[in-house]
């Protein structure tokens, strides 16, 4: 814990053996099971963040009523807001995983 | 200055110096000075970041950007909040598993050498000033206009009362100056909203038509490019937005305030609703105060808008709302400055005396001796440049703390945490190319060379035609780190095996 611990991660002497821990099979799976939730995300998160300001800059296509004045553009934007919220609940629910399978590893490599 | 305003001003810094007084006496060690002892819950801390981030240039400047410009002001509400889930998902735990009390400390945690923290304290550094100026300078200029006082005594009382918060109540203080702050800027912004809504009787498609009218703009006011014309130059913003939160010294300190990792995720999505619906309701305030106050009124008080907000409140609620909005703007500035101040004095205190100069051999003593010299220090260094800075454009010293912290940050903070091959050369390298292209390009851009007189400092054609440089710094960090990594030989596999451990479980150590 962190209460006490005012010295900064000094080079003392630690019996864990990391390297062993990173390429436990375990560990892989964490890593693995993070990728494959985590890039996707940030793949779709990004193209859909930089298509707006490409779509407007460069075309005027969202430029078109939707509802009454709001327009695509409109729409969009605040479609963006709504990823990032769905986005955030999803991740939390998955980091709960991830947060099961760090302690058991934590447990199982460390005594 | 009107009788309600003046009671309200006061009323903020008297509860906000009981708060100090309160914080003082559970300020005892460096810990606590510098993460409120790490003790905050999700809902505390996510409030906080709230609190820390919407400064004064998003209440205020966007509501009057959304005014003058339509969507294109909407832009900034848009980047701001969207970071958010980038730092959720690639920042905000490894950093809270491997920090302490700085970002430094966190690439530290991998690379042990001098010249590394030195680096990123000299980057968190850079970001710190500007970002601090733009406060500084805005808020000078804003109290000035709220409250008829003179710029000087203005940006004085600002800085006088940042430095007492840190210096007596280091984080715990700050921290709920910036939770107060945070719910006094969601109700005057829920309130305006209501007032501009209800006069729309809550159709929000009727509130929009009306708006293809309402300013001079017509119906280009709903569509983007008013203000940007050229694409890249918005695609660049956009970047440096997207990415220059995850950088932010001062935000990324919050961090530190929660026990763990889990806390640290459960503050970042409580502060992306709260950060969420406030940029959502900065649509309701920018078309209110086109439709209600005017563009002319709104510009014929200051040029870049910055009194829509306040404007506005008086429209709809006559002189009490309006001096409620100012003083919630008031309480806004001093939230994120005291932010500003802390995050500078731990860079100083912590990164350059405590682990650089005396290597890490302090007392407590020593440490909260030197925090709060160095917290009085970025104080006083900031009040005198903002004292001198009084015409600089505060908008572009803010995209540059942004610009700087997404090229000279966030490359070092990625490949720390995510890149096996990475060693000491590289963090160095990935450091200095991000902040040396972001610095230089920026000062031969258009903020500083333009063709206009009395647009920049200099007139001219500028050298670098972007006015942000992020599409072009960004990458130079990135790829500035890939050469640094590959033409040194070492590697540091043993080293970055415990990092991922320590970074994806939150292990501590073996101690």
């Amino acid at each position: 814990m962190l209460e006490n611990n005012n010295e900064l991660a000094s080079p003392k002497p630690n019996a864990v053996d990391y390297e062993k821990i990173v390429s436990s099979s375990k560990f892989k799976q964490l890593i693995q099971k993070k990728v494959q939730f985590v890039v996707p995300i940030m793949v779709i998160f990004f193209v859909s963040y930089f298509l707006l300001p490409i779509l407007t800059g460069y075309t005027s296509i969202l430029e078109v009523k939707a509802i009454g004045w709001i327009t695509w553009t409109w729409i969009y934007s605040l479609g963006l807001f709504v990823m990032v919220w769905v986005f955030a609940m999803m991740y939390v629910k998955k980091a709960a995983t991830f947060d099961q399978m760090a302690d058991e590893i934590i447990e199982e490599n460390i005594k | 200055m009107s009788v309600p305003a003046f009671i309200l001003f006061l009323i903020i810094l008297l509860i906000t110096l009981y708060i100090t007084y309160w914080a003082a006496k559970r300020t005892k060690t460096a810990n606590e000075f510098y993460t409120a002892g790490g003790g905050l819950t999700g809902w505390q801390n996510g409030l906080a970041i709230a609190g820390d981030y919407l400064s004064a240039a998003s209440f205020l400047g966007i509501a009057g950007a959304i005014a003058l410009n339509g969507f294109d002001g909407f832009y900034y509400s848009i980047g701001y909040l969207t970071a958010y889930l980038f730092v959720l998902f690639i920042v905000a735990e490894p950093l809270r598993n491997l920090g302490k009390y700085t970002l430094a400390d966190m690439i530290n945690a991998r690379f042990s050498e001098k010249k590394v923290r030195a680096t990123a304290a000299l980057s968190s550094i850079t970001i710190v000033i500007f970002y601090m100026i733009a406060q500084l300078v805005g808020a000078g200029a804003l109290i000035k206009l709220l409250l008829g006082i003179d710029y000087w005594i203005a940006v004085l009382l600002v800085g006088v009362m940042m430095t007492i918060y840190v210096l007596f109540g280091g984080m715990t203080a700050t921290s709920w100056v910036q939770i107060i702050k945070a719910i006094l800027l969601m109700a005057g912004t829920i309130i305006i909203s209501f007032l501009v809504l209800l006069k729309f009787n809550f159709n929000v498609v009727e509130l929009f038509n009306d708006m293809t009218e309402a300013t001079p703009h017509g119906e280009n006011y709903l569509h983007s490019g008013i203000i940007y014309q050229n694409p890249l130059d918005l695609i660049s913003m956009m970047l440096a937005l997207v990415l220059g939160t995850a950088g932010l010294p001062h935000i990324l300190m919050r961090f530190f305030t929660v026990k763990d990792a889990k806390t640290a995720r459960s503050s970042v999505v409580n502060a992306t609703w709260v950060v969420g619906i406030f940029y959502v309701m900065t649509i309701f305030l920018g078309f209110g105060a086109a439709k209600f106050v005017g563009s002319e009124t709104i510009i014929a008080e200051n040029p870049a808008g910055n009194m829509a907000a306040p404007l506005l409140a008086k429209a709809l609620g006559g002189d009490f709302l309006m001096s409620f909005v100012s003083a919630v703007a008031f309480a806004t500035i001093l939230a994120v400055v005291a932010g500003l101040v802390l995050s500078g004095a731990s860079a100083f205190a912590h990164d350059i005396y405590g682990q650089i100069i005396k290597k890490g051999k302090v007392t407590e003593k020593q440490q909260m001796m030197a925090a709060r010299w160095a917290s009085v220090g970025v104080a006083a260094f900031s009040i005198l440049l903002a004292l001198g800075a009084q015409s600089l454009n505060v908008a572009f010293l803010v995209s540059l703390a942004f610009c700087v912290a997404a090229s000279a940050n966030l490359p070092v903070i990625i490949y720390t945490i995510y890149w096996k091959r990475f060693n000491t050369a590289g963090a160095v390298t990935a450091m200095l190319a991000g902040l040396i292209t972001a610095i230089v390009l920026v000062s031969v851009s258009p903020n500083v060379i333009h063709p206009e007189v009395g647009k920049a400092f200099f007139v001219g054609e500028p050298l670098f035609p972007l006015t942000n440089p992020a599409l072009i710094s960004v990458p130079a960090g990135f790829i500035g780190g890939v050469i640094g990594t590959l033409v040194s030989a070492k590697r540091d596999e043993k080293k970055y095996a415990e990092v991922s451990f320590k970074a994806n479980t939150g292990f501590k150590g073996a101690d």
